[in-house]
């Protein structure tokens, strides 16, 4: 059938199961969104700005696990993108972002609203098109989806000219795509999967490592089922957590930089690390030179250019973390008493560790006048339901929602971890309720980061997106002045955000409803009653100001050099 | 370590920014780099040559490898290749010196490609090391230079296709 490059666009996101987009008009993208009012079986959410448009996509394909879709216009359209686009690509976010463009004649001719989004955006997504011919087009959407999707996921953009969108040509959806110069290696090697369960069951201290890519790769029940075999002690990075249950005693919580005490001292003492989908952050790793001093290192990864990148390694694979882990499962189950012996020493291993939990639990001094964040989030937790989706914002309230909350299950946290994005948290939990209408989706903030994209209250109430906004207020960009506080001298420069805001009458500006807390005593009801309001509601917290994420690992110091009092 | 990275890409605008990029963006060194379409019309093939200890050589390997338009990366150690560069040279010829010049050019088995009263334009081909010297003609005069930057071709007679 004959139709124009708009249309092909639609018929091409529709045959690749998109439900949803969200997306803002403008002069280039006119002809597509006239496409649109017709085209019923996509659900269009106009964000009030791109980056947030972008962000909710974000939100979207972490909590449902399918791929993203943002559209905006070109020139500044397109350039407001490009937050949201490193956003997920440092998590590896699988998203397809369209943007207009400048008629194909008019490229490079400084036209009205033109940018070069394609060259500005190579270094920040998996892959870019620009369409120079509608024939190509449905050919280049189907790449687009299959790149994004595909091995170590993230976003892909298509620049789109506005006389594409316009031009007619035969729609026709191709079956498959064949990239030569893109086969990711998805089946681990047998042979090195042999080596590492043999270098497991060696092992006298071992430690399983977990990052993003054991969410991303819908790996969590492999993992938990072979931490639990073996009896191994599991900690995840921030993007790791909710894929092994934290309330497991095996469980270590967080490592790094405001990881817990035991799951530092554990990856510093241990003799073997398996990593499972992580990159050896900095902010996980400290010192590079004194990492994990003792361990041998498997490293499980899709992506090869993760491994050997910061550190050494002493047996790779290369792989789908999923099967990698299910093949590992199998091999552990041949290997018969060897299990039972690993088991064993293990058990000592275990023993060690419950002393440092022991000694140093994740922890924080309860007040009677002011309120603590932490106990927030405990109650947060408490008191939502147990398939709640938290997202959260950048700075100390992700830290203690991360140290504090308790992750259970696999994509129930949203957060910019790679690129730490402020303002990435309320538009993240749009795109999630968009796609759980009946799930309890909850935005933990604080004061400075809400401010960044609270223009997306708007958004939420227009389209009965009923999320739960938490504000933890200390009218401080909390996490440079916790720096500032340790390293410089409490000299807060330009941290104080002075201005008090009422957000309540804020959330009421909008046609939501907020309610505030003040006192410790206040923050249960204030929860309950943000949580039996229907619609979109802030939740405002004024908490103790100068409170600090604890524990800390300044940066470029070791795991173990970590403060635990300050 | 000084390492020649032979890279077959996609023939295709952007390409060689997203390689360029790359190597910016991640803080690897060019060296040199010469590109050119292949026999087969689709397809580039690009010779770079780069800088770096063996952790940095093996994530250049894997980067370029990620890229969506690099179909192939060979990675040639030291001997495994034949390299070849040429330079065009524009030296001050005059009197007493043009015998000189031709003798050096003879030496170096190049050839002059344009003459004037006042000077001579050499076109020297060979291994970069010959091509670097026969920049001792400096003192003779040297008013201009061009280098490709290598190309290199793996020994044998295996081929790789494009």
């Amino acid at each position: 059938m004959k139709m124009n490059g708009a249309r092909i666009l639609l018929e091409c996101l529709k045959l690749e199961g998109v439900d949803t987009v969200f997306g803002y008009p403008g002069g280039t993208v006119i002809n597509l969104y006239d496409e649109l009012f017709s085209f019923k079986e996509i659900r269009h959410i106009l964000p009030r700005h791109e980056q947030a448009g972008v962000h909710a996509a974000d939100g979207y394909a972490r909590a449902t696990g399918k791929v993203g879709v943002a559209i905006a216009t070109s020139g500044p359209g397109a350039t407001n993108t490009v937050t949201g686009i490193a956003t997920a690509y440092m998590d590896s976010i699988p998203l397809v972002i369209i943007t207009g463009q400048v008629p194909t004649a008019l490229i490079g001719n400084d036209a009205f609203q033109e940018v070069d989004i394609v060259g500005i955006t190579r270094p920040c997504t998996k892959h870019n098109f620009l369409v120079k011919d509608v024939k190509e087009l449905a050919a280049i959407v189907k790449k687009a989806f299959y790149i994004a999707r595909s091995g170590r996921p993230g976003p892909v953009l298509v620049d789109l000219p506005k006389d594409v969108q316009i031009a007619i040509a035969e729609f026709k959806y191709p079956d498959s795509v064949d990239i030569r110069g893109y086969k990711p290696t998805i089946e681990g090697h047998p042979r090195q999967i042999e080596k590492a369960v043999a270098m497991m069951l060696a092992a006298k201290k071992p430690v399983i490592y977990v990052g993003g890519g054991a969410v991303l790769g819908n790996a969590a029940a492999e993992l938990t089922t072979l931490a639990r075999r073996l009896g191994a002690p599991v900690t995840t990075t921030l993007m790791g957590l909710g894929s092994f249950p934290e309330d497991d005693p095996l469980s270590l919580g967080l490592l790094g930089m405001h990881g817990t005490y035991y799951a530092n001292m554990a990856v510093t003492n241990a003799d073997l690390l398996v990593a499972v989908g992580a990159r050896f952050d900095d902010r996980v790793t400290g010192k590079i030179a004194t990492f994990a001093p003792h361990a041998k290192i498997i490293h499980i990864d899709v992506d090869p250019t993760s491994i050997k990148k910061n550190v050494r390694v002493d047996l790779p694979i290369v792989g789908d973390v999923k099967g990698v882990l299910a093949r590992m499962l199998k091999v552990v189950e041949e290997q018969g008493d060897k299990v039972a012996e690993f088991k064993q020493a293990a058990g000592h291993w275990l023993q060690e560790i419950e002393g440092w939990k022991d000694k140093y639990p994740l922890t924080y001094k309860q007040a009677a006048s002011v309120i603590k964040p932490q106990y927030v989030i405990q109650k947060l937790r408490e008191l939502s339901d147990d398939d709640a989706i938290i997202a959260t914002d950048v700075g100390q309230h992700q830290m203690w929602t991360a140290q504090f909350f308790t992750f259970t299950k696999p994509r129930t946290l949203l957060s910019s971890g790679g690129l730490g994005t402020m303002g990435y948290g309320l538009p993240a939990a749009m795109g999630a309720q968009a796609a759980f209408p009946k799930r309890q989706v909850i935005v933990v903030c604080g004061d400075g980061g809400f401010q960044m994209n609270l223009q997306e209250l708007a958004t939420l109430v227009q389209n009965r997106l009923p999320v739960k906004i938490v504000i933890l207020n200390n009218n401080f960009l909390g996490m440079v002045r916790q720096w500032q506080e340790l390293f410089f001298d409490k000299r807060y420069s330009q941290t104080c955000l002075e201005l008090p805001i009422d957000f309540v009458k804020l959330a009421e500006a909008f046609g939501a409803k907020g309610f505030q807390a003040t006192k410790p005593d206040e923050v249960e009801g204030v929860i309950k009653k943000g949580f039996k309001t229907a619609g979109p509601v802030i939740m405002e917290f004024k908490i103790a100001r100068e409170e600090k994420v604890l524990p800390m690992v300044p940066a470029g110091a070791s795991l173990n050099e970590m403060v635990l009092n300050a | 370590m000084k390492h020649t990275i032979t890279v077959l890409v996609e023939n295709e605008f952007g390409v060689l920014s997203r390689v360029a990029g790359l190597f910016s963006g991640r803080g690897f060194n060019i060296d040199s780099l010469s590109v050119a379409p292949t026999n087969e019309e689709t397809l580039s093939r690009m010779t770079i040559v780069t800088r770096g200890d063996e952790q940095v050589l093996e994530q250049i390997n894997k980067q370029l490898n990620k890229l969506i338009d690099v179909i192939k990366v060979i990675d040639f150690t030291d001997e495994s290749a034949i390299e070849r560069e040429m330079a065009l040279i524009k030296v001050t010829a005059e009197e007493e010196s043009r015998a000189e010049v031709l003798r050096i050019v003879d030496i170096f088995r190049a050839k002059i490609i344009d003459v004037t009263p006042k000077s001579y334009t050499i076109e020297a081909t060979g291994a970069p090391a010959k091509v670097d010297a026969i920049l001792e003609l400096r003192p003779l005069g040297l008013k201009e230079i061009v280098r490709t930057g290598p190309v290199a071709i793996g020994r044998g007679a295996k081929g790789w296709k494009g």
